[in-house]
């Protein structure tokens, strides 16, 4: 039970130290939110399980922590990320593809993008009525 | 086991602690700053695994859910839609 969980201990501990290494050595913020937050968000999990082993009487709490770090760790990028593009922050010049910006013409038009697709009534004729529009 | 954790999480807060300082843009920062309170729950669970208190969960609950509420509000605060 102790080994299992200093294993994922330090499964935690090496995740939190790639990612924020990752957080330096990326070149964009959408580069260094992908790292800073998804890598994060696995060794925090991790260092969360890890207490179920070695704290048997705080299982419960840790289970709450790690349910809580699921749910609001990629709320947060989410939102640092859609911030981020509709201030105006320009991708790296490496950056290979700019999904967003090849489907909207103008960023105004997001809200709109947004309710055809939930819509749901077929991807591809929506895009082709917003052209044609 | 638990001193090499404690070790990677500390070195992940000073490579962190860098770009806060560094980071180009604000939102560089916010991600620095996101990823710091993520750093800095982990670090209060592995204290509370040291010194085998329950109480110190509490606290790595709570300061979780405080860095992630002010994310969030300084994100949607700073986001302005250029048309």
């Amino acid at each position: 039970m102790t080994i299992i969980g200093e294993i994922l201990m330090l499964i935690g501990g090496i995740f939190l130290f790639l990612g924020s290494l990752g957080l330096v050595r990326m070149p964009d913020v959408y580069n260094r939110l992908q790292t800073g937050t998804k890598a994060s968000t696995l060794g925090a999990m991790s260092v969360g399980l890890s207490a179920i082993f070695l704290l048997p009487g705080a299982a419960g709490k840790a289970v709450l922590l790690v349910i809580f770090i699921v749910l609001a760790n990629p709320i947060a990028s989410n939102t640092i990320g859609r911030s981020a593009y509709l201030s105006g922050i320009r991708l790296s010049e490496k950056s290979v593809s700019d999904a967003w910006g090849a489907q909207e013409g103008s960023k105004g038009e997001m809200v709109e993008g947004e309710a055809a697709e939930a819509s749901g009534s077929g991807s591809a004729p929506a895009p082709s009525d917003k052209k044609g529009a | 086991m638990i001193t090499i954790s404690l070790i990677l999480i500390g070195l992940a807060a000073v490579l962190t602690v860098f770009r806060l300082i560094k980071g180009p843009s604000l939102f560089d920062r916010l991600v620095a700053s996101d990823t710091l309170s993520v750093i800095g729950m982990a670090f209060l669970v592995v204290l509370a695994e040291i010194v085998q208190t329950a109480s110190y969960m509490d606290v790595a609950l709570v300061y979780g859910i405080v860095g992630f509420l002010g994310t969030v509000t300084i994100a949607r605060f700073f986001m302005r839609v250029s048309k």
